[in-house]
């Protein structure tokens, strides 16, 4: 198990917890008592430091190294899942990957940002960070679910759209622009869930839909707490402070109406316990995908643009005032 | 005793009696280091008379280069919200009083209407000088406005980028100012109603990632900075230096993602003629 800095009150009760088994099983005494009574303690002692947890260590539990990525979720919510490659004008894209699946009898689309399980597969995949050609694989596929009428599910956990010199060559913008664009239009239901990191626009260019949730201990942001730290702090010290000030936990965005719901994980997150966590999301996914169903589809287009054209917060005023405020100075 | 010998030491002019040379007689080019008085670079459009160095623009002057005389603006009442209460080396609403201090300007967006060669157009144009001519709730609604507008009068609209992308200060908020102009965009384009895309020097991060790439027709001025990731961010990345000319339009052009590059002084004819033939 990696436990992360908060969670290392947890790690020795665990180390107390092995102690007191191996006593048990050398010397053959009874311990359950014991084993009880400290499995309740780190139960509490989980209650008590997930309860509480700030921005920044969200942020630290959305990059945990054992937390389930968008094929272990797709591979066990689908019986069968047959992945579909490439975008069919350059090259397929290891770190958006997609495919037609199932959930319970209901043909679907899936795409995700794939984040690699170990350090070689973590390069393989680019670390999550797609290039335009994901991004219009991802297209393709969502062009194909509309053509056959089937849902589109896209998860979402990326550190950002990759900043490379090529990716900028190949039109690393307008790829992510037409998602936008296309997807404002797709005829069939779209439903997105944050399961990691929601980095800015390479998180966004799959991530318009009908119905957006979040799952617990995920992050949604137009920026990396490190890299607002850098911009307009100087300095990469204040990652902490960026976290909290850019208010990018589940709880806050569902609160600001950016996102239309939050996804329950185990306690201790989805990485303590990855099979309730795909439980859980696809029971939100199955629900979602039901309800735009019954919609028609110019309808529900409607009311997806509609949802997006009441994000923002401003203020009305009068040109006037602006100018006396500026006569003071 | 020379006649040139100086008499006294010192300045003796009190500041009270100084002659200052009035500010703006004079430009000196940012690029080519040469001076030229400023009526000859107002005279030509702006640029450099030297060595055609594009000035950057108010959304006020791009208004006077391309409108026929007057025009009015839209949407002027709309101004920024502190709704995340966000404080980083500054607050947010001191950044934005002293924004609107020093551009007498709302926001980092100014929206136009009135005639290019007597046909109608709505011009969204960008402040660089208003925090970056950042992106936030703000500009999105502008945007999403003008575009209800365009579709109800049937007029085309223009956007003119000049942005380093999305305002970090509204945070996710302003993130969804992607989705959300996207969004209007693909009702303006079922309208029929044409989008005119106009990158200017900088358009850059969520900027050029949503509305900015996806005009009927894109174009740009010379030798801007147009790309998705700043070139700082990825030298940093790649390890090593960047290409000379990467992500000016004129390299935005080569791989296909702009139709044309207008040099300042044909801005307002070729924008004439598209209205002429949409």
């Amino acid at each position: 198990m990696v436990f992360l800095e908060f969670e290392k009150p947890l790690e020795s009760l665990y180390q107390q917890l092995d102690k007191i088994r191996q006593v048990g099983e050398v010397g053959d005494i009874d311990v359950s008592d014991k084993i009880a009574e400290l499995e309740n303690k780190i139960k509490n002692e989980r209650k008590a430091i997930y309860d509480n947890l700030t921005g920044w260590q969200k942020v630290q539990l959305s990059r945990h190294p054992e937390r389930p990525y968008s094929l272990f979720y797709i591979n066990q919510m689908s019986k069968k899942f047959i992945e579909l490659h490439g975008d069919r004008y350059f090259k397929d894209d290891k770190a958006i990957v997609g495919g037609i699946g199932n959930l319970d009898g209901q043909s679907v689309v899936f795409i995700g940002h794939q984040k690699g399980v170990n350090t070689k597969m973590r390069q393989f995949r680019n670390f999550g960070m797609a290039n335009p050609e994901g991004y219009r694989k991802a297209l393709r596929l969502m062009k194909l679910a509309e053509r056959f009428n089937l849902p589109v599910i896209s998860l979402i956990d990326t550190p950002g759209a990759f900043p490379g010199l090529e990716a900028e060559e190949r039109g690393q913008a307008e790829a992510i622009a037409r998602n936008l664009f296309e997807m404002a239009q797709l005829r069939v239901p779209i439903v997105c869930a944050v399961i990691g990191e929601g980095a800015s626009g390479g998180a966004i260019g799959i991530g318009l839909g009908d119905q957006v949730f979040m799952m617990e201990n995920t992050w949604y942001s137009v920026i990396s707490p490190e890299s607002c730290s850098s911009i307009l702090w100087r300095s990469w010290d204040y990652k902490e402070q960026a976290a909290d000030a850019l208010k990018l936990t589940a709880d806050h965005m569902l609160e600001f109406k950016l996102i239309d719901g939050i996804v329950k994980e185990p306690p201790g997150g989805a990485h303590s316990a990855p099979e309730e966590a795909v439980k859980m999301l696809k029971k939100q996914l199955k629900k979602s995908i039901a309800e735009l169903q019954e919609m028609d589809p110019d309808a529900r287009i409607e009311a997806r643009i509609h949802k997006y054209s009441q994000m923002g917060h401003y203020d009305l005023m009068k040109k006037k005032a602006i100018v006396e405020t500026k006569s003071t100075e | 005793m020379g006649w040139f010998k100086r008499l006294k030491d010192g300045i003796i002019t009190s500041t009270k009696d100084k002659k200052e040379a009035p500010d703006g007689l004079w430009y000196k080019c940012g690029k080519c280091k040469e001076t030229s008085t400023q009526k000859d670079v107002v005279e030509n459009f702006y640029k450099c008379p030297k060595c055609n160095y594009h000035i950057r623009l108010t959304s006020a002057q791009y208004f006077e280069v391309i409108f026929d005389g007057k025009y009015e603006t839209l949407f002027d009442d709309l101004i920024s919200k502190d709704i995340l209460g966000f404080t980083d080396l500054k607050s947010y609403p001191d950044r934005l009083e002293a924004a609107r201090k020093k551009t007498d300007l709302t926001d980092a967006m100014t929206v136009g209407h009135g005639k290019v060669n007597r046909k109608p157009l709505v011009i969204a144009a960008m402040d660089f000088t208003f925090i970056g001519g950042s992106m936030g709730s703000v500009m999105g609604e502008k945007i999403a406005k003008s575009i209800d507008f365009c579709r109800e009068n049937k007029i085309p609209l223009m956007i003119i980028s000049k942005s380093g992308g999305a305002r970090m200060m509204e945070s996710a908020f302003s993130l969804m100012q992607m989705a959300k102009t996207s969004a209007k965009l693909s009702q303006l384009a079922k309208e029929g109603v044409p989008y005119f895309s106009f990158m200017t020097d900088p358009t850059t991060g969520g900027v050029t990632a949503s509305f900015a790439m996806l005009g009927d027709i894109n174009f740009s001025e010379p030798e801007a900075l147009i790309g998705f990731a700043g070139p700082r961010v990825i030298k940093e990345t790649i390890k090593q230096e960047l290409p000379e000319g990467f992500q000016t339009s004129e390299f935005l052009l080569e791989h296909g993602f702009l139709d044309f590059i207008v040099d300042r002084k044909d801005l307002k004819e070729r924008i004439g003629d598209l209205l002429a033939m949409f």
